[in-house]
């Protein structure tokens, strides 16, 4: 690996951790898409800031873009409040609108604006390295990395002072105001910081693709656990592979780095939406079956606690009168034939003590209408689960 | 340029004609759709469906080695198909919100099409260049045929919106009573679902990928404040998409270095600006003058209230009071006075009122609320 290799992996690196730990919480608040809507109209802040700097580093530059993302938030809850249209509608009026005036700004001073659209939205990783930071006369090492170094040095400073008023607020904002942690505060607190992490990070990985980096992590480890803690460590986790082994993609492919940073990310994205445990595509779609089988024989055992006549529990008449499909009846009926519910003789089914225990309870349970007992019913009687 | 050489330009000039009526075309089928995902509060779908094409262009490019318009936009419309697929699916089977899941198609999509474009670019194929249209948009790339895709699409899009009216309006407003009644909802939806995606492919080529969104909802949502009415508002939608796509255009041809895409979302934004103010029912203009008036109109009867509080306490109710007494009540004001002696509620006289007949039954029926107001 050359030295400019190694340095643009940790930009990378540092990008992804940075957007990272906001990200999550943003998807937890469910204001994902204001990421996305910060990102875009960033960049009349940015043309703005590029006139009076010249420099897409400076740090004024930053701070003012970053304004314009704030900017951009209470713009669209100025708009929501007045209830003509809805929060959607708003993000996506009030995002494209500076966009527009940022692309014509842009345009007005073609000539005097060292400056693309492309550049903002889709940045060049590749390049980074070439824009040196000198410090007494002497070469430090790329700017971009010292500006997001020191945007993920205070991020993750605030995330350690304010860790437990973010989750409170997060997760009960009445409790929260209730302690007296002003969730206007950490609201705008949260955005302000989600502002500069993408100001800062744009030109490294482009505006949209900061989105990306911001959502997909923390979207990941959302699927796999409900605790916060280990949430923030996976998603800083899938932010760093994705980094190093996108760029590691992008080289072997001769193709943009960020894309392919985002390319491994939805990657990683899409095999934990299919494949996480409890929370996955097919783990959910063999629940949704084994519940479905499970409510199935529910109300067949008590159909038969319904039925002491002997013809009306024959095999047969069963499968007319409940009007099941074979398979399914079959799939049923021996699931309940393993869990010692039932016997068959003759053709006439009939139900066991056990069976019979288990429909007084189901009864009781349908009756209080209680959710939480079936859960435990089936655990107490279940040897085997649909 | 004056305004009548720019209509003289307009029917003689090829270039400006066809992008005009592209532009226009494309406005009124975008605010046809527009307001469908404005009402179902998918005003968002439009943003990420737009990012999510991105993908399908580049693949259909690769496959086919074509730049040929009608496949890159099929390319386009089946990877937003997917897109929105795949948001249906997230937001149904797992945890995972809507707003989370719009985020992740729009940017996982584009990161993976800007992976494909840039791949492409590297190919030793001359044919490559001008993909990246699609980015920003170029409306000055519209070519006759274009403009009759958009035509064609947006008659066919027109019919099955006549044709499924009465589906889609109940499954807009009651989706349970919908399901109830017998309808296939899901059908109903996957179908109007597929035409906003349409439209937003078909937007694509002309005002890029990041501002269909606007080009989609800010007619609609210009609409919604003018009517109730979901017809009136797919009607107005329409005209307002039209008119923000000519005026963009014209403005755009009138000066250097405009790029059309932005100027029309502009003008689209300046209809809404307009729209949220000046609309005579749910407009902030007109809402502030009622609540002035419903306030002065509560205050106005709070006096009266007042009044017939130290009335009643009299013999004679029409005894004259000085008007020094009512000081301490903040309700009154002397245009207050005066409208109340112009409704006939009280008498003034001198630094005195009185309250009349008319006055006092009115004060006494003020909380009444089964007598029939006026």
């Amino acid at each position: 690996m050359t030295s400019p290799q190694i340095e643009i992996q940790l930009i990378a690196v540092v990008v992804a951790i940075a957007c990272a730990i906001p990200g999550v919480f943003l998807v937890l608040r469910k204001m994902a898409l204001i990421s996305d809507a910060i990102s875009h109209s960033i960049l009349p802040g940015i043309v703005i800031g590029f006139f009076i700097t010249h420099d897409l580093n400076s740090p004024l530059l930053i701070l003012l873009a970053a304004l314009t993302g704030v900017i951009t938030v209470i713009l669209v809850e100025a708009i929501q409040k007045t209830g003509l249209v809805k929060e959607d509608t708003a993000i996506g009026l009030v995002f494209p609108v500076l966009f527009s005036i940022g692309v014509i700004m842009i345009a007005k001073n073609a000539n005097d604006v060292h400056l693309d659209v492309d550049a903002v939205l889709l940045g060049e990783l590749a390049f980074a390295p070439f824009d040196r930071l000198m410090m007494f006369g002497a070469d430090v090492g790329p700017k971009s990395l010292w500006v997001m170094g020191v945007i993920l040095i205070v991020i993750v400073l605030l995330l350690i002072m304010f860790y437990k008023e973010l989750k409170v607020s997060t997760f009960d904002i009445g409790l929260s105001s209730a302690l007296g942690f002003s969730p206007v505060i950490l609201h705008y607190g949260l955005m302000s910081i989600s502002s500069i992490t993408v100001v800062g990070a744009f030109d490294a990985v482009g505006a949209i693709l900061v989105v990306a980096f911001m959502i997909a992590p923390a979207a990941t480890a959302y699927l796999l656990t409900s605790d916060l803690k280990k949430m923030l460590w996976l998603s800083i986790c899938f932010g760093v592979i994705s980094a190093i082994s996108g760029y590691w993609l992008a080289h072997l492919l001769d193709a943009s780095i960020s894309g392919s940073m985002t390319t491994v990310l939805g990657i990683l994205f899409l095999g934990t939406y299919l494949f996480a445990p409890n929370k996955g595509y097919f783990s959910v779609l063999y629940r949704h079956r084994q519940q479905r089988i499970e409510v199935s024989l529910l109300a067949f055992l008590l159909h038969l606690n319904n039925h002491t006549e002997e013809n009306e529990r024959h095999v047969n008449h069963l499968n007319e009168h409940i009007n099941w499909q074979k398979v399914q009846s079959k799939t049923v009926l021996e699931l309940a034939q393993k869990n010692n519910m039932i016997i068959i003789n003759d053709d006439i089914v009939s139900l066991t003590e056990k069976g019979e225990d288990f429909t007084k309870l189901a009864i009781e349970y349908i009756i209080t209408n209680k959710d939480d007992k079936i859960e435990h019913m089936k655990d107490d009687f279940f040897l085997f689960r649909g | 340029m004056t305004i009548s050489e720019y209509f003289e330009l307009l029917f003689t000039d090829y270039t400006l004609g066809t992008i005009t009526l592209g532009t226009a075309v494309l406005g009124a089928i975008c605010g046809m759709l527009g307001s469908f995902a404005v009402l179902r509060k998918q005003s968002l779908l439009g943003d990420a469906i737009s990012h999510a094409a991105l993908p399908g262009i580049a693949i259909a490019f690769l496959i086919t080695g074509t730049k040929d318009t009608n496949i890159l936009l099929l390319g386009a419309l089946v990877s937003g198909l997917i897109g929105t697929f795949w948001i249906r699916g997230m937001t149904h089977k797992t945890h995972l919100k809507s707003d989370t899941a719009l985020g992740l198609v729009l940017s996982l999509f584009f990161g993976f099409g800007m992976l494909l474009l840039t791949f492409i670019q590297k190919q030793p194929n001359a044919n490559q260049a001008g993909l990246d249209k699609y980015l920003f948009g170029q409306a000055a790339t519209l070519v006759k045929s274009d403009v009759e895709l958009m035509i064609i699409v947006t008659g066919i899009c027109l019919f099955v919106l006549l044709l499924f009216w009465k589906e889609f309006k109940i499954l807009l407003f009651d989706a349970d009573y919908t399901k109830t009644l017998g309808f296939n909802t899901k059908f109903i939806d996957i179908l109007i679902t597929f035409f906003i995606v349409l439209a937003i492919v078909l937007g694509l080529q002309t005002v890029g990928v990041v501002l269909m969104s606007a080009m989609l909802l800010a007619p609609a949502a210009a609409a919604r404040q003018w009517t109730n009415k979901l017809s009136v508002m797919i009607f107005l939608a329409a005209i307002i998409g039209a008119f923000a796509g000519v005026f963009g255009t014209a403005i755009s041809a009138s000066q250097n270095n405009l790029s059309t895409g932005p100027v029309i979302v502009l003008v689209a934004a300046v209809f809404v600006a307009f729209s949220f103010v000046f609309s005579p029912s749910r407009g902030l203009l007109f809402r502030q003058i009622r609540f002035l008036k419903n306030r002065r109109d509560l205050e106005l009867k709070k006096t009266l209230q007042f009044m017939y509080g130290i009335a009643k306490t009299h013999e004679n109710i029409s005894h004259p009071h000085a008007i020094r007494i009512l000081n301490n009540f903040h309700g009154f004001t002397r245009k207050t006075l005066q409208k109340l002696e112009h409704n006939g509620w009280i008498e003034v006289s001198n630094q005195q009122w009185s309250l009349t007949n008319e006055g006092f039954i009115e004060a006494e029926n003020l909380y009444n609320q089964l007598l029939e107001n006026d």
